[in-house]
């Protein structure tokens, strides 16, 4: 099945500039599933996802089919066919 | 002729450059980080800058320029990570410390939670110096009011096994057998917070500077007490009489003269600014004898603001420049060994870390 990422514009010079990437997942992947194929396809865009032990960056939104992750399962949310996985930093900072 | 120095300022929002007559500052370089660590390693033909970069969004990173902060690069993969077998993460990489002059390659990075890392590809990527981490007093540091870090790395300036480096808390190591085993050197220096004030570990030492000339002096600057060591870190003894207080962040050592060293004294733990609220550096020319207050081209307006551990440095010029910045943005040089001060910046965000050098 196929997913699409949409990145923030701070994002994307990490992902060689592109808007939006369109990932081929196994049938139930998961997030962390995806972050993991990022790794090997983007790896300076997943490491300021995620930190070194697989943890979500906590001012990092992963908005699934327009809900966040962690109002669903976290990193273990199943992404669907055609899903759409939204990156948006929260509001934080001074 | 004037030697032209770069001052590399590391703030709460990103890393600013001074240089040039009349200190024309750049940036903010890396906008919206926070910049522990700043380095310029002089090894090279061209100095890099080396930069200990973290967003809240985005974590930390490190990121090199070799034509002194016009582009910046950073690979890939994350340079300074722990492995998966630790279950640890990196919160910031507090300072980077080039290495001997023979090993030009050789960078350390000391990191929140307290750990050392060391890079042989100049600042590049880092691997995790085991014999800190797995060091049997680890579960004893305990983080100070700024976080768990390990802050002031020294390599020693001709033997590449032996490193010294210091934590809050935590007090001072020193490795003599690159980084295998690490061994507390704190004999002499008091943790008055502690049911035994002068125990093997576990000072709240704030920063340490050692004479590249002369590498068996260091100097101290702790949480209460001010100290020098002529053993090489072995033995500590307190060098605070004469000094307004004994408390403050940052200490360094002049780069010509193994007996001249500043500090920034502050009133006292639970009250943390400027005695009588005035902006003056410390300055010893005997090792800690006798002290005298610089002050001239300094602010002479109520001066309430705070000079972090590693936000004062000296650079490597002839005469010797002097620099320091504070919490309130300003930052002040003297190219005289501190005789004299002219403001270099004002109005940056917080000052958390400075470092100067000859380019």
């Amino acid at each position: 099945m196929t997913v699409t990422v949409r990145l923030p514009n701070v994002l994307r010079p990490r992902a060689g500039d592109q808007p939006k990437l369109d990932v081929d997942l196994a049938p139930d992947a998961t997030l962390t599933d995806l972050l993991d194929v990022l790794a090997h396809r983007h790896p300076a865009l997943e490491r300021r996802l995620r930190d070194e032990q697989g943890a979500l960056r906590r001012y990092v939104n992963f908005f699934i089919d327009g809900e966040e992750c962690r109002q669903l399962q976290g990193k273990d949310t199943r992404l669907r066919a055609g899903a759409e996985i939204q990156i948006i930093p929260s509001v934080a900072g001074g | 002729m004037t030697q032209e120095v770069l001052v590399a300022i590391g703030t709460r929002k990103g890393l600013f450059l001074a240089s040039g007559d009349g200190w024309k500052v750049t940036g903010p370089h890396h906008p919206m980080t926070d910049v522990y660590a700043v380095a310029i390693d002089t090894r090279r033909e061209k100095p890099r800058v080396l930069a200990g970069v973290t967003s809240e969004h985005w974590g930390p990173s490190v990121a090199v320029s070799d034509d002194l902060g016009q582009t910046w690069e950073e690979p890939d993969h994350a340079p300074v990570a722990f492995p998966e077998d630790t279950g640890a993460t990196l919160g910031r990489v507090w300072q980077l410390a080039p290495g001997p002059a023979d090993q030009p390659d050789v960078v350390y990075a000391g990191t929140e939670p307290s750990a050392l890392f060391r890079s042989t590809d100049g600042g590049r990527t880092f691997e995790l110096v085991r014999g800190l981490w797995d060091h049997p007093h680890r579960k004893d540091w305990f983080p100070g009011f700024g976080g768990q870090a390990v802050h002031s790395v020294i390599p020693h300036p001709s033997d590449a096994d032996h490193v010294t480096v210091a934590m809050s808390t935590g007090g001072v190591y020193r490795t003599t057998d690159g980084g295998a085993t690490f061994h507390p050197s704190n004999s002499g220096i008091k943790a008055y917070f502690l049911p035994d004030p002068f125990p093997e570990y576990g000072q709240c030492v704030h920063k340490i500077a050692q004479h590249p000339s002369r590498p068996d002096r260091f100097y101290a600057q702790n949480h209460h007490g001010v100290y020098r060591s002529d053993d090489g870190g072995t033995t500590w003894k307190s060098i605070a009489d004469g000094l307004p207080s004994d408390f403050g962040f940052p200490i360094v050592v002049h780069p010509h003269d193994p007996d001249t060293v500043y500090t920034f004294p502050l009133v006292a733990d639970g009250h943390r600014f400027p005695p009588d609220g005035r902006c003056r550096v410390y300055r010893s020319r005997d090792a800690g004898e006798t002290w005298e207050a610089l002050d001239n081209g300094l602010p002479k307006t109520p001066y309430w603001t705070t000079i972090l551990r590693d936000a004062m440095c000296v650079d490597n010029a002839d005469p010797a420049g002097v620099y320091f910045g504070s919490r309130s943005g300003d930052v002040y040089g003297s190219r005289d060994g501190g005789d004299t001060w002219v403001r270099i910046a004002e109005n940056l965000p917080d000052v958390l870390s400075i470092r100067a050098a000859v380019v």
